[in-house]
């Protein structure tokens, strides 16, 4: 919860509050595909890191 | 006040610790784990940081971390928010790892913190943030020697900045350009490298030391393809070539059929192809490099200037800029990749709360003069030998454990025994003294040997290193011989310098030998130090003082008065695929799979004919090829 107030405050600051609800849409497809592959091993391509 | 300072996660993690502003302490966590680039949370080094320092948790008074976990979060997104619906495959394999671990790097960092330094202090109140670039604009310029100096850093990327300019004077560093993802020098870079063959971030050195085999033929197409270079050194590149945005790769079809093919697969043959792309990729990043610190000139009037980030150890590109004389002089943080951005983000913090520059650390000595005659006082890096050091009871117990055969002998017999089985042609392991931080071995923990036999590069690359055989092998030179051996005028401590052999000591090919093309070119000796000397008579020169390693210093004067040769062989002490060796016990192992000939640690000198056969090792398979 923590880090979900942090983030927002953080988008805030940012004047980037127009990327919450894309940030909800992708932690709750983020939750679906852990849940779906069950490991969060990527392969190293340090763009997306 | 006692800052550590943190890098972690992505690779080359590292933590350092300052005290009152001085450089204190620093060591890759790779060193301890003995895994190449590791990227887990430095636990290890940071109990080392303690332990050495003799601090005690509660003592610590910030922990900092290098960069800004939301802030690369929000360029993940952008990023894939602007190129959908390309880039799923990227996006369904990057975006768990952020949701389950990286969004939650603040957590994880107390976790770890606690799991390492203890659970009764409050860490949270004591973990702060700095931004990538900041991180390597204040390594480069909070240790340097000058009080003032513009800064350029540049790297793959960042949180968003991939290329930074500022100013640095006195406490400050006052931001003036940036350049943002996806355009970037050192993606640039590394994409070649992996079309090339190499392991990106970690290959992007060999494309370098490729490139002197190669003729620049593809620069052009570079240029009206690749990348668009402003007259004030800007750039952008066609994102048609590049996949890093939304693939799994650094390039794409379209990039293939530019340059006539597939990737080259890694450890097959390589061709006058891949020589003449590393040409290239060489070529065109000069030319930025170049560009990007004459506007810095223009705009910052500065004598000097600082460098850091990946792209800073690029060495033939700052010998170019050397060379060029558009800075009076030019300090690079000799850890310039991310683990340098540990101590530059506990340095960055240090002088925002203080408000004062870097004390003095009590280990550097006074200032001096340079070569060029120039006012040069000292930096602040202790010549980099930040690392772990061990004293002779804990070398002789951890020699005696693992059954070696060795000998001890005062400072000066070590010095004449090395320098005499240097002159005889034999391969050393050479242990001294706190080990380096940052990716060169500088002659606490190196492979020494004679550069003057023309055989020596092979037989150390093959039968010590067990690496590619077109490698070049760097010299170390005593500080006050460097201009009779080499053409430069500044000193290189940190062998981040490329230069030429000096005219008299190279031999001119014949004609016929000019006709070689890439590799045949290699068994053609170009000097009287051919084993430091690459195709193209450059060297990659670290200069030898004796103010911040006296023995090793010690130890060249006595093999230049043996043989008139005030240069030693210098490469790192490991084999392919392992990190620099850290421990005694390490330097044994390394010693016993290798060809290695002789083994010095302190004030002991073991043999290899005097070992046992049975501890010899199978190596050199144990490490995953980099």
């Amino acid at each position: 919860m923590e880090t979900i107030i942090e983030l927002w405050a953080f988008l805030r600051q940012r004047k980037k509050i127009w990327l919450a609800p894309l940030v909800f849409i992708m932690l709750l497809l983020g939750g679906v595909l852990i849940i779906a592959q069950g490991s969060v091993v990527a392969p190293f391509i340090y763009t997306l890191f | 006040m006692n800052i550590i300072g943190i890098s972690a996660y992505y690779h080359d993690s590292a933590a350092a610790l300052i005290s009152d502003g001085d450089i204190i302490a620093a060591v890759q966590e790779e060193r301890f784990t003995r895994k190449k680039h590791d990227a887990s949370f430095p636990a290890q080094s940071c109990q080392w940081l303690l332990t050495h320092s003799g601090l005690k948790p509660q003592d610590i008074d910030y922990v900092v971390f290098y960069d800004k976990p939301f802030l690369k979060f929000e360029r993940l997104l952008e990023t894939y928010l602007a190129f959908a619906p390309r880039g799923f495959s990227s996006f369904r394999r990057a975006l768990p790892l952020w949701i389950k671990d990286k969004l939650f790097q603040k957590q994880q960092i107390i976790k770890a913190l606690q799991q390492s330094l203890g659970d009764q202090l409050n860490w949270q109140e004591r973990l702060m943030f700095s931004e990538h670039h900041l991180s390597h604009a204040a390594s480069a310029f909070f240790p340097s020697p000058f009080e003032e100096a513009a800064i350029l850093t540049l790297d793959g990327v960042g949180e968003w900045t991939t290329t930074s300019m500022a100013m640095g004077a006195g406490s400050g560093i006052t931001p003036m350009k940036s350049i943002e993802f996806p355009h970037s020098l050192g993606l640039l870079y590394s994409a070649f490298t992996q079309y090339t063959g190499f392991k990106v971030n970690s290959g992007e050195y060999k494309v370098m030391g490729l490139a002197p085999y190669g003729t620049p033929r593809y620069a052009d197409l570079i240029k009206q393809e690749l990348i668009d270079i402003a007259a004030d050194g800007s750039f952008r590149l066609n994102m048609r070539y590049f996949d890093y945005c939304t693939g799994l790769s650094m390039t794409n079809k379209h990039f293939h059929r530019l340059f006539g093919g597939p990737p080259r697969a890694a450890e097959s043959k390589l061709t006058q192809k891949q020589m003449d792309l590393a040409a290239s990729v060489q070529k065109v990043c000069e030319e930025v490099i170049l560009k990007l610190a004459s506007d810095l000139k223009v705009k910052t009037g500065a004598e000097n200037l600082c460098l850091a980030g990946g792209v800073a150890l690029n060495c033939v590109a700052n010998g170019l800029l050397q060379a060029k004389g558009i800075f009076k002089e030019i300090w690079v943080q000799p850890a310039a990749g991310d683990a340098g951005g540990a101590l530059g983000a506990a340095l960055a913090l240090y002088h925002a709360h203080q408000g004062t520059r870097l004390k003095s650390s009590h280990h550097t000595k006074p200032s001096t003069q340079n070569t060029s005659g120039a006012y040069q006082p000292q930096d602040k890096m202790q010549g980099a030998y930040l690392g772990p050091n061990y004293t002779s009871n804990e070398i002789e117990a951890a020699l005696n454990s693992s059954g070696a055969s060795y000998q001890k002998y005062t400072s000066e017999g070590v010095v004449e025994q090395t320098a005499q089985a240097l002159a005889k042609g034999q391969a050393i392991g050479w242990m001294n003294g706190a080990m380096e931080f940052g990716p060169r071995a500088l002659g606490a923990r190196s492979i020494i040997a004679d550069p003057r036999s023309p055989n020596m590069q092979r037989q150390l690359n093959l039968k010590v290193k067990f690496r590619e055989s077109f490698r070049p092998f760097a010299p170390s030179v005593l500080e006050e011989e460097l201009e009779n051996w080499f053409d430069l005028k500044a000193k290189s401590p940190y062998m981040l310098m490329v230069a030429q052999v000096a005219r008299q000591h190279q031999i001119p090919l014949s004609s016929q030998q000019q006709q070689l093309f890439g590799i045949e070119k290699l068994n053609v000796p170009r000097s009287q130090i051919p084993a430091i000397t690459h195709v193209d008579y450059s060297a990659r020169i670290q200069t030898v003082s004796a103010q911040t390693n006296p023995r090793y210093h010690a130890l060249i004067s006595r093999f230049f008065a043996l043989t008139g040769c005030p240069i030693v062989v210098n490469t790192s002490f490991n084999v392919r695929g392992e990190p620099i060796v850290c421990t005694p016990q390490d330097a044994f192992r390394c010693f016993m799979g290798t060809e290695l000939d002789m083994l010095v640690i302190g004030d002991f000198v073991l043999e290899k004919k005097e070992q046992n056969p049975k501890l010899r090792v199978s190596y050199e398979a144990k490490y995953e090829l980099d």
